[in-house]
């Protein structure tokens, strides 16, 4: 690589990640105060771990997130079968572009809208309501990745399993699913992620006793930043981190070696 | 073979398939005898490959009927028709191993009786002992066995294969015809192989169908469609063939008298024949055709080319028609020198036999 590639190379993954490595450097820091570097310490994580509204939070977005990303996978799964499997009907591109409007709409918008129909239908908000919108916004997500997997799977093998005798269920059963598996756990990770990840919309769709994480990290940023804080949010990207690197490995994986089982 | 007066295996009448605008198969009625080997063959989008899939149920025929055993399939889906099928890209699933993919189809058995029965498959296909290897590990033409062991799992009726040798490189697809023609005689089983080779189809088929454009123009025997062809298209795909415009004359005791731009020649009829004083072809194998005649048409020799088993000349005849003659090269073996040969430039006669000479539409 040239001394201009090495340079660009350099300075693009300084800008992108230096930040991240600041906050983790900074939860290492055994002064009270974010700004001094008093030496190293693991003592914030101790606090962290101490905290029980934190804690709470944590749980709620894990349970939520589990949820939210299980019921995005079931849809976006079942989308993406229709739009790639189902043959002609009438509309076809037009759904198939429709699942990537909640990709690009600004969270506040798909926030306010889900708070308005929430209100509109007399929901109560709480966990239901920020499971509903999160699986909404993961929903297009797994039904893209599950799509391409599908795109790539040659249609001979579902012809095959039907000509040796498998009915539609049998044959989705024993040979889609287990073709289009790494896929449809990619696109639960993801969806996963993007759920632990959402302030906007949680703080839009949310009612009293269901505080996630973000928004319990954001109030408490608001009443200033404390190095518990850093280390909150360092779990919170290398969870993060291995999950969206899981995710793409999986939906990386060739067909060939998806199932090892017979 | 063909007619033997009982319900055919697998019969065909009438079967249409349109997409579209498009007429994909057009009108194609059969019946195949149990036991035979048939060949679809025509080339890449001349529907064969289509006309499979409807007999397996992938397609539903826009008319037609289609019965095995007398039994009518429409409305039969894939799964509970008594047909199977090979697939042209073997279709092999990647996440089973070997026997994983030739016992799916064979969920009603035992465990044991599954087992024994892949034993038996792979046995016939020469894969004993790859039960357990899975798909990515197999070369091309292990992976055509596993194939055509899965497809034959279930005993079908009638085994549809879609260009199964295609993928094969050319020594291995040669020994494998003889394998596949071999186990076809032995288990007895109907075969129905689309092809574009015409030289696979003659090797292997007992009868040979020929499609053009979705229409089943011929159905014969190799020795029939390559001596007796009905149309231009069939002689043609069959082989190396001068055709020659000319028109009908008259007759002259058997043969039909057709005049040509070097002169009258005599033909044998076919059933597709014209009409007196229509147009029409007449199809000559070049090597049907002898130099050094007596009489007959006189021609040049343009170029000559050596071709170990033959030798492929091309004559000029008089009135700047170009024929191909092909003639056996055994006369060199025998010491004889390049100067008893005929080289470009010699004025010959050309032998064109009656019997070599046949009348197709024009």
């Amino acid at each position: 690589m040239s001394v201009f590639g090495r340079l660009s190379l350099s300075l693009g993954l300084a800008f992108l990640y230096g930040p991240i490595f600041v906050l983790v450097a900074y939860s290492f820091n055994a002064s009270a105060l974010v700004t001094v570097w008093g030496g190293f310490s693991t003592r914030w994580y101790g606090v962290l771990f101490a905290d029980g509204p934190l804690l709470a939070a944590a749980t709620v977005s894990l349970h939520v997130g589990v949820a939210a990303a299980a019921l995005a996978t079931l849809f976006g799964t079942f989308a993406a079968l229709a739009l790639d499997r189902g043959g002609r009907f009438p509309g076809r591109p037009v759904f198939g572009g429709l699942l990537y409007v909640p990709m690009v709409m600004p969270e506040v918008v798909t926030g306010l809208a889900l708070l308005l129909l929430f209100v509109g239908t007399g929901f109560e908000r709480g966990l239901v309501t920020l499971v509903v919108a999160h699986a909404t916004l993961g929903l297009g997500f797994v039904a893209v990745i599950v799509g391409a997997r599908l795109k790539g799977i040659d249609r001979a093998l579902e012809e095959a399993a039907a000509d040796l005798g498998a009915g539609p269920l049998r044959v989705f059963a024993t040979v889609t699913l287990p073709l289009i598996a790494p896929a449809v756990a990619a696109g639960f990770l993801l969806a996963f992620t993007l759920s632990l990840d959402d302030l906007v919309i949680a703080s839009f769709v949310t009612g009293p006793g269901a505080t996630t994480l973000p928004m319990r990290l954001y109030s408490q940023v608001r009443l200033g930043v404390n190095p518990e804080i850093n280390a909150a949010s360092t779990l919170l990207v290398g969870g993060v981190t291995t999950i969206v690197l899981t995710a793409s490995w999986l939906s990386a994986r060739p067909a060939r070696s998806s199932v090892k089982s017979v | 073979m063909g007619d033997t007066g009982s319900v055919p295996r697998l019969g065909l009448e009438g079967v249409t398939k349109r997409f579209g605008d498009g007429v994909a198969v057009a009108d194609v009625s059969l019946a195949l005898a149990a036991g035979e080997f048939f060949c679809l063959l025509g080339p890449s989008g001349c529907g064969k490959s289509t006309l499979l899939r409807l007999i397996a149920g992938f397609e539903t025929p826009s008319t037609g009927l289609i019965r095995v055993d007398g039994l009518d399939l429409a409305g039969l889906p894939p799964h509970r028709r008594p047909v199977n099928m090979m697939f042209q890209s073997y279709a092999l699933f990647p996440h089973k191993t070997v026997a994983g993919n030739i016992a799916y189809g064979l969920d009603g058995l035992s465990r044991t009786d599954r087992s024994a029965r892949v034993k038996t498959l792979l046995a016939r296909v020469r894969l004993e002992n790859f039960e357990d290897r899975r798909i990515e590990t197999l070369s091309g033409g292990q992976r055509q066995r596993v194939a055509l062991a899965r497809a034959l799992a279930r005993e079908p009726g009638v085994l549809l294969l879609d260009e199964p040798l295609g993928a094969l490189d050319r020594g291995l697809r040669e020994e494998t015809q003889g394998e596949l023609r071999a186990l076809q005689r032995r288990l007895g089983t109907t075969f129905v192989m689309v092809t574009h080779d015409p030289g696979e189809a003659m090797a292997l088929a007992d009868r040979i169908g020929v499609m053009d454009r979705g229409r089943l123009v011929q159905v014969g025997d190799a020795a029939t469609l390559y001596e007796r062809p009905a149309t231009r298209f069939v002689a043609g795909l069959l082989g190396d063939v001068n055709l020659i415009p000319g028109r009908i004359t008259g007759r002259d005791g058997e043969w039909i008298v057709v005049e040509t731009g070097f002169g009258p020649l005599r033909a044998s009829a076919s059933e597709s024949a014209p009409g007196e004083g229509e147009a029409a072809t007449l199809a000559l194998r070049p090597e049907r055709i002898g130099m050094d005649a007596s009489e007959g048409p006189a021609g040049t020799i343009t170029e000559v080319t050596y071709l170990g088993v033959r030798v492929r000349s091309q004559v000029r005849m008089n009135d700047g028609t170009l024929l191909r003659v092909s003639t056996p090269a055994a006369s060199h073996a025998f010491g004889l020198q390049a100067r008893d040969l005929h080289g470009p430039g010699d004025t010959i006669r050309l032998d064109l036999a009656p019997e070599a000479c046949r009348i197709l539409p024009p």
